[in-house]
């Protein structure tokens, strides 16, 4: 980076005088930069390194007939972020560029750094890099999902599923006011739990019964989904919902095994949401 | 990073001259079905990421669930096991009269006895307690994430110490 930076300011420097302002401004920026790097250099000299190895799943798609393997990186966690996406982070932008893994918000929205750290299904972004510990991390992709590259698990299933339990409001009565919908406070507080869901994917990779059976069980995320749309006041297609999940294998392939509500990095509850369908179905007869 | 996107971006602009090659990348047009046979033959050599060996051993190998099963499949294994034996018995000529049993096992080392009766004793007391948790999480009680941990290593202590005292009867 600091040859790249070097070059283009040595070209904008020779530019057209129009472009000088966005030179001075770069080597702002530069210049802040290397200082930050130099401050903080200076502050990590006085601590004694402390490296931790991350083993992390690699699989590339140009060479398919090559085996998965574990690769090992060394970090000095005095220079790494606190948690394990921004090791992943620095581990490609400085070790190894081909480490191929999902990331976008880093404060746990978006879902898609969810991987397999340490044995649990989390997202790396909230998964803080255990400093008291020794041991090697161990990060894989999804449990039991088909590996894109690396880290990159296949949503595609996953997200068709999703599709299949029609995630929308459905009604035919308009709203008495030709407004919106409106519902009381306590039928508002009936989806809290469940609307936080970011579709992440890590309850349903957790359960061992989605691993045997995706092809029919939905699995804990996906009727996490369903049991939100049983509970909004204001769908008028209870019945559909719930007749489309009677069978034996959409709903009762889960036999509480209850990996999903102790993975879940959002603090939800899937386990409890496929409870309350069950219970709905059973007792409406 | 900010620095480096603002220099490409202008060095973009300085060196836009449609003939130079070095900036210039080159890309292939895909019609639809290539770009669908590519993928369609990158998924058939997609690995299936590592599962049972790599999830928390705690909670695949210590689950209350899968042992509900494999202790009911025990059980039931036995109960057939041992009706279609008594079926046989008279045929093949063996003794699995009541009387004949107790005869047997009480003629047995104590140690083998007390083996013999935890690897009875266990699965039933297991069974029956984790049976109750299987009620109440139908009851869709007790799924708080501590509940869920707790209650699963109680379940395991309870049944272990209990068929212990079974086997002092």
């Amino acid at each position: 980076m600091a040859s790249l930076r070097s070059t283009t300011s040595r070209i904008l420097g020779s530019s057209r005088p129009s472009l000088r302002f966005a030179s001075t401004q770069v080597r702002g920026f530069a210049s802040n930069l290397s200082d930050g790097g130099k401050a903080s250099q200076h502050a990590s000299e006085d601590k004694a390194p402390r490296m931790k190895a991350f083993q992390i799943y690699r699989w590339n798609p140009e060479n398919p007939t090559e085996k998965p393997k574990m690769q090992t990186y060394t970090l000095d966690l005095n220079k790494t972020g606190p948690m394990v996406l921004d090791a992943l982070i620095r581990v490609k932008n400085e070790i190894d560029p081909t480490l191929t893994f999902r990331r976008s918000c880093r404060e746990g929205i978006c879902g898609s750094c969810a991987m397999n750290i340490n044995g649990t299904n989390t997202l790396a972004c909230l998964c803080r890099i255990p400093a008291e510990d020794n041991a090697d991390m161990k990060i894989y992709p999804l449990p039991h999902t088909y590996v894109v590259k690396d880290l990159v698990p296949d949503l595609t299933l996953f997200y068709k599923q999703y599709k299949s339990i029609k995630p929308y409001l459905q009604r035919d009565t308009p709203s008495p006011d030709g407004k919106e919908y409106r519902q009381s406070k306590a039928d508002r507080r009936k989806l809290d739990g469940l609307y936080e869901c970011i579709l992440c994917a890590c309850c349903s990779t957790s359960c061992p019964s989605y691993w045997w059976n995706s092809e029919e069980y939905l699995g804990p995320a996906i009727l996490l989904q369903s049991y939100r749309w049983l509970a909004d006041s204001r769908d008028e297609r209870h019945e559909e919902r719930k007749h489309a999940l009677n069978n034996e294998m959409s709903l009762y392939r889960c036999h509480t095994i209850l990996n999903c509500t102790r993975t879940c990095p959002k603090g939800l509850n899937p386990g409890l949401a496929i409870a309350e369908i069950k219970k709905e179905l059973a007792f409406s007869g | 990073m900010i620095a480096q996107r603002l220099g490409t971006t202008a060095l973009r602009r300085v060196t836009a001259a449609p003939q130079n090659a070095f900036f210039t990348v080159a890309t292939q047009k895909l019609t639809e079905e290539d770009a669908r046979a590519m993928l369609d033959a990158q998924r058939l050599k997609r690995p299936v990421a590592p599962h049972l060996e790599i999830y928390d051993k705690k909670q695949t190998y210590f689950g209350g669930s899968i042992w509900q099963r494999f202790t009911g499949m025990g059980f039931t294994g036995l109960l057939y096991g041992y009706s279609l034996a008594y079926l046989a018995a008279p045929l093949v000529g063996w003794h699995l009269e009541s009387a004949s049993l107790v005869a047997a096992f009480g003629a047995l080392p104590v140690a083998i006895k007390a083996a013999a009766k935890f690897v009875v004793a266990w699965p039933l007391v297991f069974h029956a307690i984790n049976g109750v948790r299987h009620v109440a999480y139908d009851m869709a009680w007790g799924f708080n994430k501590a509940t869920i941990i707790k209650s699963g290593w109680y379940i395991w202590g309870a049944s272990i110490v209990a068929s212990l005292g079974l086997l002092l009867l």
